[in-house]
């Protein structure tokens, strides 16, 4: 029995309908009804965070959660900006090269991984994919010693390094359940060639893996620049990405001031969201292929 | 060779990445000029005011030393705790460090990671002009004084909103000899339904603890629990943790959530009565343009009249330091009259030295300064002058194992005692 | 060709064989090598140790072994047993929560419907913030006042009139941390939602059909046809939530506080130890982290390696 999930090896997602459409029935009403509630229940946070963004000093206060502003100001907007803004280039400064590098990588093990049967192959891909699982307090401690140890700096650089390592596993699941699926045929054309597997790889397999890196870019792109646990052992409020920053305007300012912090929040979410709107098939691409399959 | 080029490229980028994000600190060098990095957590508020002050009495006294500031800022210093512990471990400490004096440095001492500064206490006068108990309790089990304080502040104050209590025919004015009269009124509160005491997380919930077993106590018996000489086991300690007992029934249910500036805004606004804290509580409501007398009180925690239970932010002076007489320069404008005089003033504390003229500083102020001098002193435990990290860390979570519900009393004073004896 | 040769030309083809490839693999075998399982090894070793206070860090004061101690006093302690009962607590709630709603979000669009590509943007957005952001607003909206002086969720019931739902969220001290799990829940659903959606959509249709055609009702059909299709894929999600549960921290850090005993779980009990230089115990704590977690991944790996080779 084949595997159900086979078509979305790191390609770009599309859910489309599977079948005509039906026609109007008191089934489909309640189902709308239904999908419509959860919409609301889902939305309600989003609410709460839009409509505080807007309210001034005394009106952003949580006994007026539920209640529109009383005016409407975009004050908060612009000082969530100015304080989360030099947390915010840092972060791009450390998620494209991380996202970069480590996609490379990736795609380079995904490659041999999938294409060049050497003995072992299935088990070293194993042993790598564990790393995805491992949760990251097990290595936290040694990990501070030896990135201090290394001498790489604190902030974007040891950032870096930890999100291209760490990466590594899922970028060469996405690649290798990627590549599963190239033709035999053009890689068996090239060896006949007399190309060896570099040169493979970089003229017939890197051009067409296009869709897979947007795939893995965008995974890659989000889950680093939503990361927390790294922020907060490997960087400081100086020279850290923008998660650390929101906590601290969220949670550690001497006069909390709600608006600017729900305000910062949806600036803190914006790239992502964004990504996630432009590219979203891209985006479904990547949740499909962090799913272990056989 | 791709993967040689592709490990080459991360480096190359990891150093671009690095050059402009780092702190400035460590030899920079610029021609002669000496220079000091300041370790702080003071980015914000009034504690960033008093900073610039000092700053500037520091650029009078010594114009040649640059100051280089390294505040960092978030979560009310426990960033900068983290990224210090970062740094003195990897053996890159700042010129001088920000820390609470007393206890807390006691891990600092025993890594090794700060010098003793008892001859710049000599150096500077220092001896004389901080009180007698002062410098006793800044001195460390060595003998030696491991810090200069640069403020003091008092940690068992009660504030109070006066019209909530007189909307609810309570006398603003009225002074309580002890916790059970105070509760009295308190009972009073609880039946008009307003919130009788407001409280935030679990520190600030080890600060209403330290207030109570200090009332309950007295100053010698308080003292005592550091020490070894009062047992945490007996029963005037069980008298007192019944009494912070009933007193967390009084409080606000969200607490857990809060941070302290919360909690001080519930009184300020008139959902709560009373609130215990630091008097570093009245520069929130010198922000907010309220009068003492007027619009708040503030006064001693019930039962502790009489008694300054003290913590003070100090420098250090950090083993392997870049430039040790930037450092020095900057100490000495730290222990100095102008130096604390001006400080204090910005940021609502009152200044370690007895010397200072403190005329021109707040109403509050005053009085506490007042205080400080005829008062008997004694140690904050939540605020790192009674105890080090490690017990104060096991008392947090031992009282907020209690407050939560998930231990009795009975349970919780016998956490308490392993953690005041480990 | 006498056998010693003929082994040396077999080592030499296959090192020709898998020279190249391996070379290649170098630098992420090292990576991975040194960053996963060399830190878990000194990880371990260090749990071993009484590196207990800053001095011992720093090399002031010796450090000794003492083999398990560090783990039997943490399983043993009630601080560290309550932290594992609301890590369970959460991973079930967090589990259950995410499969059902996923489940039926995808049950519910499979059907074709207008609007679908709206409703299924909408319910997996959340996926793209940081738990960081979502716990800016959750943490008010799970505010623990009641009646007069609720906020956040507490409100909203009273304001439709459910009132009998308003409860202390997570400062409830037993299981307070379910609270917690709603965040993640409205978070991850869509996540489970997608999957369900794609393996649905994967399910043929003439499979379907021939169902129909043979008499099935539609929950013999749902039972004997599509649970089983499905069934891996719930698997994988079961499989990847369950790891992220188990690395909760951020929410907790954004909508709790550290110090707060009704959340504690042992990713923040790391954090803590770490804080106040007992680097023995945070050690120990992540150990005990992927023990949990390899014994539901390692079985998992070893089926998908298997599965893999046949």
């Amino acid at each position: 029995m084949t595997s159900v999930v086979e078509a979305e090896a790191g390609r770009p997602v599309d859910l489309g309908r599977a079948a005509p459409r039906e026609r109007f029935t008191v089934g489909r009403t309640l189902r709308y009804l239904v999908l419509l509630l959860f919409v609301l229940v889902v939305l309600v946070p989003v609410y709460v965070l839009l409509v505080t963004s807007f309210k001034g000093p005394g009106d952003a206060a949580p006994s007026r959660a539920w209640n529109l502003p009383q005016v409407w100001t975009t004050a908060n907007w612009e000082t969530a900006w100015s304080t989360l803004a030099p947390a915010i280039a840092r972060t791009v400064q450390m998620v494209v090269p991380a996202a970069l590098i480590s996609a490379f990588l990736g795609s380079l093990n995904g490659f041999v991984l999938s294409r060049w049967r050497f003995p072992g192959a299935d088990l070293v891909f194993t042993l790598i994919l564990f790393g995805m699982f491992i949760p990251y307090q097990a290595v936290m401690i040694p990990l501070n010693q030896l990135v201090l140890g290394l001498g790489v700096p604190s902030g974007v650089p040891s950032l870096i390094l930890l999100h291209v390592v760490y990466g590594i596993p899922i970028t060469t699941l996405i690649f290798r359940n990627y590549y599963m699926t190239v033709p035999q045929e053009l890689i068996e054309a090239a060896r006949v060639d007399g190309a060896g597997m570099l040169r493979t790889y970089a003229w017939i397999v890197l051009p067409i893996s296009v869709p897979s890196f947007v795939v893995v870019l965008i995974w890659q792109f989000t889950s680093a620049w939503n990361d927390f646990l790294f922020a907060v052992f490997f960087s400081s409020s100086q020279n850290g990405p923008v998660t650390l920053a929101l906590n601290n305007l969220a949670n550690g300012a001497l006069l909390q001031d709600y608006g600017v912090s729900m305000a910062g929040a949806l600036f803190a979410s914006l790239p992502t969201l964004l990504v996630y709107v432009l590219l979203g098939r891209y985006f479904m691409g990547g949740l499909m292929s962090g799913s272990v399959k056989g | 060779m791709v993967a040689a080029a592709a490990a080459a490229m991360a480096l190359a980028l990891a150093a671009c990445g690095g050059g402009g994000d780092e702190p400035e600190g460590g030899g920079s060098g610029s021609g002669g000029a000496d220079e000091v990095e300041v370790f702080t957590w003071w980015a914000a508020g009034s504690e960033k005011a008093g900073l610039d002050a000092l700053v500037g009495v520091f650029d009078e006294q010594h114009p040649d030393v640059t100051f280089v500031n390294g505040a960092v800022a978030g979560g009310a210093g426990s960033q900068a705790k983290d990224l210090l512990q970062t740094r003195l471990q990897a053996q890159d400490p700042p010129d001088t460090f920000q820390a609470h004096a007393g206890a807390e440095l006691q891990d600092y001492i025993d890594a090794a990671q700060i010098e003793p500064v008892t001859d710049l206490y000599d150096e500077f006068g220092l001896t004389d002009a901080f009180p007698p108990d002062l410098v006793d309790r800044l001195t460390a089990s060595d003998g030696e004084i491991y810090s200069i304080p640069s403020n003091i502040h008092r940690a068992n104050v009660v504030w109070s909103n006066p019209q909530v209590l007189k909307d609810n025919g309570i006398d603003p004015a009225a002074t309580y000899a002890d916790l059970d009269a105070w509760m009295a009124d308190l009972d009073k509160l609880e039946a008009a339904g307003v919130t009788p005491l407001a409280v935030a997380q679990a520190w600030t919930q080890v600060h209403l603890l330290e207030t109570v077993l200090l009332a309950d106590l007295g100053a010698e018996g308080y003292s005592g629990l550091w020490d070894g000489s009062t047992d945490w086991e007996g029963p005037e300690v069980t008298a007192a943790l019944q009494d912070f007992e009933k007193l967390m029934a009084y409080t606000n249910t969200d607490r857990d959530g809060l941070d302290w500036p919360e909690s001080q805004q519930l009184v300020i606004d008139g959902n709560a009565a009373f609130t215990v804290m630091g008097d570093w509580a009245e520069a929130s409501y010198a922000e907010q343009g309220l009068e003492l007398g007027t619009d708040y009180d503030a006064a001693p925690v019930p039962g502790t009249d009489g008694v300054f239970d003290f913590l003070a932010d100090s420098f250090t002076l950090p083993v392997g330091a870049p430039h040790p007489d930037g450092a020095q320069a900057w100490l000495e404008t730290v222990g100095s009259t102008e130096g604390q005089e001006a400080f204090n003033k910005a940021k609502g504390s009152i200044p370690a030295r007895t010397d200072v003229d403190t005329a021109s500083f707040g109403e509050y102020q005053q009085s506490a300064a007042e205080s400080f001098q005829a008062d008997t002193i004694v140690s904050s435990l939540a605020h790192g002058a009674a105890v080090p990290v490690a017990t104060s860390t096991a008392i947090t979570d031992a009282t907020s194992k209690f407050t939560s519900g998930a231990s009795d009393l009975a349970a919780f004073q016998s956490e308490l005692a392993a953690a005041a004896a480990g | 060709m006498p056998t010693a040769t003929r082994r040396r030309a077999g080592v030499r083809r296959a090192v020709r064989r898998s020279g190249a490839p391996l070379l290649l693999l170098l630098p992420s075998l090292i990576l991975v090598g040194v960053f996963v399982y060399g830190l878990i090894v000194a990880n371990a070793r260090q749990s071993a140790t009484d590196n207990h206070t800053a001095a011992q860090a720093t090399g002031q004061a010796p450090t000794t072994g003492v083999g398990l101690r560090n783990y039997l006093d943490l399983l043993g302690s009630e601080e560290f047993q309550h932290s594992l009962t609301n890590l369970v607590l959460y991973t079930v709630v967090f589990l259950v929560g995410t499969m059902i709603i996923g489940f039926a979000w995808a049950w519910l669009l499979d059907k074709p419907l207008r609007g679908e590509g709206i409703f299924r943007s909408i319910y997996l957005f959340p996926m793209a913030v940081s738990f960081i952001a979502s716990g800016v607003v959750w943490r008010w909206l799970l505010n623990s006042n009641q009646d007069e002086q609720a906020s956040g969720l507490n409100r909203l019931f009273q304001m439709i009139g459910l009132d009998a739902l308003q409860n202390n969220w997570w400062n409830n001290v037993s299981v307070g941390i379910v609270a917690i799990a709603i965040p993640a829940i409205w978070q991850l659903s869509g996540y489970v939602m997608a999957l369900f959606l794609a393996g649905f959509r994967g399910i043929p249709v003439e499979l379907r059909e021939a169902a129909r055609v043979d008499g099935a009702s539609e929950w013999k059909l749902y039972r004997h046809v599509l649970f089983p299709q499905l069934s891996p894929i719930a698997l994988s999600a079961l499989i990847i939530i369950g790891h992220m549960s188990l690395k909760a921290f951020d929410l907790i850090m954004s909508i709790s506080k550290p110090a707060n005993y009704q959340t504690k779980v042992p990713a923040v009990d790391m954090y803590v130890f770490k804080s106040a230089f007992d680097y023995a115990n945070a050690a120990a704590v992540g150990t005990i982290l992927l023990v949990i977690v390899a014994v539901v991944i390692v079985p998992y790996l070893v089926h998908t390696h298997r599965q893999g080779k046949s």
